[in-house]
């Protein structure tokens, strides 16, 4: 799932405070489970900012809340779009997609993000979510047992451990585990250690973020007329 | 010090603090009469917008009043219930309002006494830090704090049976 954490109560406080309507928009999907921007965290940052704006006297302006299922889809946007022509403002609570979606369908409206999204990553323990994929386009995990050293190694190697794994644990940040000692340990377990004998080939970034927006199309799934060849 | 009398919300868990309070009562203790109780079924009821909507709505100080550590009827309301009052501070003074005014006591039915104190203690701090920020300005909420009791009161009610 993506992975956000809230902006600082002042920082959205300063985005919206010129407005007069501001709806807060929550998102049912990847940042309600990690606690970031589902119904309830949207009701206790529409609650604060009440009382932010009120303390720098601007308690004119409105804010309310919702939350719709997802974000990131047009489709669940139309059940906020007669909602959204109170406002003259929206803060949304949803990842960079989610803002995204709401700033191209209304393009009339003033649209702000709440959250700082952060990665795609899995819940470690309860609090605590730790990033697994870099969405690099090219996936090798089949090569690494299904430990990705593009994204868990801080320095991307791809050929074994850097001299800094000490015990296991990574010397960029003392507490996070060395990709490669995992690697290495499970490779052991599945007995493919082998494997790693051979030079592993550079990794290919072309399938990467760097060259702009990327795009996946599936053109059996194209509806006639309005899909990518329309 | 000020126009009005400070506003104190206290949430009382069924089995401790609420029971405290009644004892107080039936013990002739003298409290501060400033202090609304809220009823909840445990402490781990209580959510973070509940804190944050009680200072929303003309609360000066808000008390969270659960069993004692190790001994919640429902295990371990009261440690969640302490964990979302510090998250709750922390949102607090993000927005520009002390976090002292919100605070998390735990006692046992048994404790009347305790529970005039609490209420003593939060009245005092609340006193010497002046009210609410959000309300300095003369304008005097209880009506809507009032209605916040008033809606949650049935739901509490059913679920504490």
């Amino acid at each position: 799932m993506i992975v956000a954490d809230r902006k600082k109560v002042p920082e959205i406080r300063d985005m919206i405070k010129e407005h007069s309507r501001v709806l807060l928009v929550g998102c049912g999907t990847c940042v309600t489970v990690c606690l970031a921007g589902g119904e309830r965290e949207t009701g206790i940052l529409g609650s604060a900012l009440r009382m932010a704006l009120r303390l720098i006297g601007r308690d004119k302006v409105v804010v309310d809340e919702c939350t719709i299922e997802r974000q990131c889809e047009d489709a669940f946007i139309d059940i906020l779009a007669p909602r959204v022509k109170e406002y003259d403002a929206i803060c949304s609570l949803g990842c960079g997609a989610g803002v995204q979606a709401l700033a191209e369908r209304f393009p009339n409206t003033a649209v702000y993000p709440g959250l700082n999204t952060q990665f795609i990553g899995i819940l470690e323990a309860q609090g605590v979510w730790t990033e697994k994929c870099a969405g690099c386009g090219s996936c090798r995990l089949g090569e690494f047992v299904g430990i990705c050293p593009i994204t868990r190694c801080a320095k991307r190697l791809l050929n074994g451990p850097c001299a800094g794994s000490r015990n296991g644990k990574c010397e960029i940040v003392s507490e996070r585990e060395c990709a490669w000692q995992l690697i290495y340990d499970r490779a052991r377990t599945l007995g493919v250690l082998e494997r790693f004998a051979r030079i592993a080939e550079p990794h290919d970034w072309s399938t990467g973020p760097d060259g702009g927006p990327r795009k996946v199309i599936r053109e059996d799934q194209c509806i006639a007329g309005l899909g990518p060849k329309a | 010090m000020t126009d009005r009398e400070p506003i104190l919300l206290a949430f009382c868990c069924h089995y401790c603090a609420y029971a405290a309070a009644d004892l107080a009562g039936s013990m002739r203790l003298q409290y501060p009469e400033n202090v609304r109780v809220l009823r909840l079924p445990c402490t781990g009821k209580v959510e973070i917008n509940y804190l944050l909507s009680a200072f929303e709505y003309g609360a000066d100080g808000v008390i969270v009043a659960g069993c004692l550590e190790g001994g919640c009827h429902f295990l371990e309301g009261n440690l969640r219930a302490r964990r979302r009052v510090e998250r709750a501070k922390e949102i607090l003074a993000e927005i520009g309002i002390e976090p002292e005014r919100l605070e998390m006591y735990n006692l046992s039915s048994a404790e009347g006494g305790r529970f005039a104190q609490i209420v003593s203690e939060m009245t005092e701090r609340i006193c010497r830090l002046g009210l609410s920020p959000l309300h300095r300005n003369g304008l005097h909420n209880d009506r809507e704090l009032g209605n916040i009791v008033e809606q949650e009161e049935p739901t509490l009610q059913g679920e504490a049976k």
